[in-house]
């Protein structure tokens, strides 16, 4: 793959995930996980694991994000610490 | 859920993205044997394309596409379709789920070993899919629900 957009895709990675852990809004949260998950299931079919990256494609950006929207709904969305 | 209300434009979205999603996920599980994907991730795409429609359109309209008692029956009903297939092929004399002892007639044994690799696929996607939805249901019932 070109390594340019590899870097682009790392660099995204790496700015969701520190989002997805500082953010107060749990909500934006989960939406940053699902990014990430997409992300990565984008960088392995780049390493040549197309099944790995389907599944994540698949379990981690569609099925998880929804189960997690639930769980935000049914407690408080705001973090306290 | 709480703080729910009504969006048509979301419900619309959803019910025109819910549909090929579906097929996709039809489409992974037929040609799982020789491509990427099977029926695990055939299964989660179906349970993606159900689950789409319940989050945006609630228990009402999710009500017209399975209901919350028929994912249980389903789920059975999948993992029976595995354990039958090996264990007539154990019984026909092969190993478990050695697809080429299967009591089909008229068929030649590497089409035997796709007919049956499809058959233990569909078993995997149905019962995939309605474990999927059947935790969605009982998250959103809460705690009430034991």
């Amino acid at each position: 793959m070109i390594w340019e957009l590899e870097l682009i895709i790392y660099i995204f990675l790496a700015l969701s995930a520190v989002v997805a852990l500082e953010v107060k809004d749990l909500l934006v949260a989960v939406v940053m996980m699902t990014i990430f998950s997409f992300l990565m299931a984008l960088l392995f079919v780049a390493m040549g694991a197309i099944d790995v990256g389907f599944t994540e494609a698949v379990i981690g950006a569609g099925v998880t994000g929804i189960l997690f929207v639930v769980v935000v709904f049914q407690t408080s969305r705001k973090s306290n610490d | 859920m709480r703080r729910q209300f009504q969006s048509p434009i979301v419900l619309l979205g959803a019910r025109l993205l819910s549909p090929y999603i579906m097929v996709f996920g039809w489409y992974v599980i037929i040609h799982g044997h020789y491509s990427p994907g099977g029926g695990f991730q055939g299964g989660a795409l179906l349970a993606a394309s159900v689950l789409l429609i319940r989050v945006a359109g609630g228990r009402r309209v999710a009500r017209l596409q399975i209901q919350e008692f028929a994912t249980t029956p389903l789920a059975v009903i999948g993992v029976v379709i595995y354990f039958a297939t090996g264990l007539v092929a154990m019984a026909m004399g092969g190993y478990f789920l050695d697809y080429s002892a299967l009591p089909i007639p008229g068929m030649e044994p590497e089409w035997l070993r796709y007919t049956g690799i499809l058959i233990i696929e569909v078993g995997i996607g149905l019962a995939v899919m309605a474990i999927l939805v059947m935790i969605y249901d009982n998250m959103v019932r809460g705690e009430d629900y034991a």
